[in-house]
């Protein structure tokens, strides 16, 4: 098992949760430590209730575990609800003026702190969060001298003495724990490594950077707004035009604008918007024009639950906008992996002049990932496709006649030239067109050309199958089961197998990244020889289990599904498993044992 | 070849002149319009490579498909919002938008509003013929209370929008009327609201002769006063324009309404793209900026 510490931090929206969640992360990552953290939260500005999970490691750490080793509540309501999740050598360090322990269980070390008595509170509002900072980081045996760097470095532009300040506050906080509370078992070691830590909005963002984005436009929604942040604060910086939209309509057709007249352009939004913006994939299909979409799941259906995680939106994205048309759909797998899908699907989308679409989610979106900073490549493969940029002698007016937008060819890829070309003007339209681009919609209806301008167009399906990659079998071969998953479970779920192994279940796990094209053939090959299939997944319906029936008639032996709005947890898929290998059930809705 | 290429050549008419001809109905005002914006193309001698005309979904949207420069013939209400993303992409180029009444004012409403208020530089050209031609006269957004259509048989109940108050109330930094059976006049209109840096708004009469017979040309001819004959008519005093927009009835006020030049175009006020426009800006970012990136991470 991976050596793992856990912390939480439960509190009111407002009270500071995240402060002390970016300090520790720092930390971490700085000590050449792995972390993976995810903040449970609600729609609420001030209030409500909070609870940061950060959990680090000497090796990836790749989603929030099992297990609480340290609690920091901020609040009676946080202390409330949470304490009965501690276990044996699990501690809570808590504010002893004004929170009240409940009945913790055997073996957890219960750390009050004096408050009142370690740091001035009336000048300190958040002296509390900074004292169990310092005493968690002593727990930890972490020197002192790494708090007080981080410190230094967030309150430096409020000054010299507000630093001292704080850095004493901590350091009271630290030596306190140091003479009155237990250090942990573990003290968390140090590596020579360094990471980023960022989460999978930004990650998408600074893809879309590295990717040669020029123009990215959106419309706020959570879980997407992340991106729009990092977009407009480095817009500048990145030559980025950054523009916020009246509507997801407006976005997505902004954005086909924009990549019409040649830049490549990018959005994202989450399911609602999407909604709204599925009537211009099909523009963006059917005049040819590429244009990445993000679409960030969250709980639905309609407003649903803002700030929870979902995978619900798979069916919207498969059936997005009426009519046939050739599209790419991939899922990132993991925060890392939020940063090189970008440049992936741009590169596709541009080759086959068609939409893309990510499909991530607020597990991801939001969640906070270390990443080694090699894995962030900001000069990646770009393939801009047939792009006409400049006049030739050789084609267009100039050249050997009219210029064809649509030509008909073998790949159903036409070479396409952006407005200011001298010598290929002609118009792109939504309507069904010849190859010049004149309508066959209205006077000049013709069902032989509208056969051929379709089969062009779906001619490129095959060229996109033929350059994705298809999905790889993880693990033993020969396993007594195996998970099928998509997108962000893949961390979960690769967990879980290690957990079944070391507890004598042999266990793979086939993680779908491309879900169009699906490599259906491939991955049925792959399934039916598996003794025991279950697909995870994140929704009431079982959406991937469904598509991958309608695809390749492949049925599993079962399902393990969740749509409470959290995340799975590795416990949640190792019990179900057990629980379907021992023919007690097809289908494991686990319950969420957090009540966030 | 590569000068023979660039070298700039003399733009006329049958230049201009689309793959097909219009299937507008004979007599639709839209015939008109499009030989105005002919006209004024080649008045103002820009090559056809560099316009890019956009429309949304209607008789009048099909105006792209017969101009022979750029084109897109995009959705029902959206040639705005993807003139925008055209203009801020490459603001070398000029950016016309055409289309109708039900696309502009209807489904296209709010990107209407949004587009003047963020004084994108392209010229909006709406064909007004107050009613729904293509899907066979149902009720616009500018018919009159009490107009008997398809959808509304027993007479329209709903007041109609004025498109120059609203252009006027939403930041508009040129807004001007024009009527189809007044070429030179409309021609006139087309040239300034091109030449104009910022958003321009020209409403069109262009009647239907098929499907309204209230708004015809012979109800229009006696009731349209230039303001240009009007000496003493101010086109910089705002307020002045917005009681001008108000007049509706026995005398229809057509022309340029308004307009302000102290007013930076959205791409002039964006300093992303002081260096050019973003379609000729480099793929990479420099590496002291990606690295600049990663560092805030760590």
């Amino acid at each position: 098992m991976r050596q793992t510490l856990a912390i939480a931090i439960g509190g009111a929206a407002g009270q500071g949760v995240a402060t002390p969640g970016d300090i520790f992360a720092k930390i971490f990552s700085r000590r050449g430590l792995h972390l993976n953290a995810y903040n449970a939260y609600q729609s609420i500005i001030r209030g409500g209730h909070t609870f940061l999970t950060i959990r680090t490691g000497p090796e990836k750490v790749t989603n929030m575990g099992d297990r609480l080793d340290l609690m920091i509540p901020l609040n009676q309501d946080s202390m409330d609800r949470h304490l009965r999740l501690l276990t044996s050598g699990a501690a809570c360090v808590y504010n002893a003026d004004t929170i009240k322990p409940g009945v913790a269980a055997k073996g957890v070390q219960l750390c009050p702190l004096p408050v009142s008595k370690l740091a001035d509170i009336s000048r300190n509002k958040v002296a509390q969060n900074t004292l169990a900072v310092g005493a968690a980081l002593s727990m930890m045996g972490i020197g002192f001298q790494a708090l007080e760097e981080v410190l230094t470095e967030q309150f430096k532009k409020k000054g010299e003495a507000v630093v001292s300040e704080n850095v004493g506050i901590a350091r009271a906080g630290y030596d306190y724990a140091g003479a009155n509370f237990k250090p942990f078992a573990w003290p968390l070691p140090m590596t020579g490594n360094r990471y980023a830590v960022l989460s999978g909005n930004i990650a998408m963002a600074m893809g879309g950077a590295a990717a040669g984005v020029k123009f990215y436009c959106a419309y706020p929604m959570s879980p997407s707004t992340g991106v729009l942040h990092w977009m407009a604060s480095h817009a500048r910086k990145a030559g980025i035009m950054v523009r916020q939209v009246e509507d997801e309509i407006g976005v997505v057709n902004m954005a086909i604008g924009a990549a019409h007249a040649g830049v490549r352009s990018m959005c994202a939004t989450s399911g609602g918007g999407f909604a709204l913006m599925t009537e211009g994939l099909g523009l963006s299909a059917m005049m040819e024009t590429p244009v990445v979409v993000i679409d960030c799941q969250r709980a639905g259906p309609s407003t649903g639950v803002p700030t929870k995680t979902e995978q619900g939106d798979l069916w919207q994205m498969l059936g997005a906008a009426f009519g046939d048309y050739p599209r790419a759909i991939a899922a990132p797998l993991d925060i890392g992996d939020c940063f090189k899908i970008i440049p992936e699907m741009f590169n596709i989308a541009d080759r086959f002049q068609c939409p893309g679409i990510v499909l991530c989610d607020l597990l991801l979106s939001e969640g906070r990932l270390s990443v080694d900073p090699k894995d962030l490549d900001f000069a990646p493969v770009i393939d801009r496709g047939e792009l006409i940029t400049k006049a030739s002698a050789a084609s267009g007016a100039n050249g050997n006649g009219e210029y064809l937008r649509y030509k008909i060819t073998d790949s159903g890829i036409s070479p396409r030239a952006v407005p200011g070309v001298p010598g290929y003007t002609h118009t792109a339209a939504s309507d069904e067109h010849e190859e010049n681009g004149v309508l066959i919609s209205d006077e000049f209806t013709n069902p032989t050309k509208r056969r051929a301008m379709m089969e062009k167009r779906m001619r490129k399906v095959a060229g996109i199958e033929a350059v994705v990659p298809p999905p790889v079998l993880w693990g033993p071969r020969d396993a007594d089961v195996t998970l099928i998953g998509w997108g962000s479970t893949k961390g979960v779920i690769e967990e879980a197998c290690e957990i079944l192994n070391e507890q004598g279940i042999s266990a793979n796990q086939l993680q779908i990244r491309w879900l169009m094209p699906l490599h259906g053939d491939v991955i049925f090959d792959i399934l039916k020889n598996a003794r025991h299939t279950i697909i995870v997944e994140n929704n009431y319906s079982g959406q991937f289990a469904r598509y991958l029936r309608s695809e390749t008639s492949f049925v599993p032996d079962g399902y393990i599904r969740k749509y409470d709005g959290e995340p799975f947890m590795p416990h949640h898929i190792v019990e179900a498993v057990k629980e379907q290998l021992a023919g007690n059930s097809k289908l494991s809705v686990p319950a969420h044992e957090i009540m966030v | 070849m590569a000068t023979a290429l660039e070298t700039p050549r003399h733009l006329a008419m049958a230049d201009l002149k689309g793959k097909v001809d219009p299937d507008w109905c004979p007599g639709c005002g839209d015939f008109g319009v499009l030989a105005a914006v002919q006209k004024a193309l080649v008045e103002l001698q820009i090559p056809n490579h560099n316009v890019v005309t956009i429309s949304g979904i209607g008789c009048s949207s099909n105006f792209p498909g017969f101009i022979n420069t750029y084109g897109m013939h995009t959705l029902h209400g959206r040639a705005l919002a993807v003139a925008t993303g055209m203009k801020l992409a490459n603001h070398e180029l000029t950016v016309l938008v055409t289309g109708g009444d039900g696309d502009g004012f209807g489904i296209g409403g709010n990107h209407f509003m949004h587009t003047m208020r963020r004084n994108v530089d392209l010229l909006y050209i709406v064909m007004d013929n107050q009613i729904y031609g293509l899907t066979t006269g149902q009720t616009s957004p500018t018919s009159r209370v009490g107009m008997k259509t398809k959808s509304m048989p027993f007479g329209n109940i709903e007041s109609p929008i004025n498109p120059i108050s609203l252009a006027l109330a939403a930041g508009a930094t040129f807004v001007a009327r024009g009527f189809s059976g007044e070429q030179k006049h409309l021609t006139e209109l087309i040239k300034q609201g091109i030449q104009h840096r910022g958003f321009s708004f020209l409403d069109v009469f262009s009647p239907c002769v098929t499907y309204n017979h209230d708004n015809t040309y012979q109800w229009f001819r006696p009731r349209i006063k230039k303001l240009e004959e009007d000496s003493a008519y101010d086109a910089a005093d705002w307020m002045a324009a917005m009681e001008k927009s108000l007049l509706w009835g026995e005398e229809i006020p057509i022309g340029k309404f308004f307009a302000r030049t102290d007013v930076p175009a959205l791409h002039e006020a964006e300093p992303v793209l002081n260096g050019g426009a973003l379609v000729h800006a480099d793929t990479r970012i420099p590496v002291d900026v990606t690295r600049s990136f990663i560092e805030e991470l760590m």
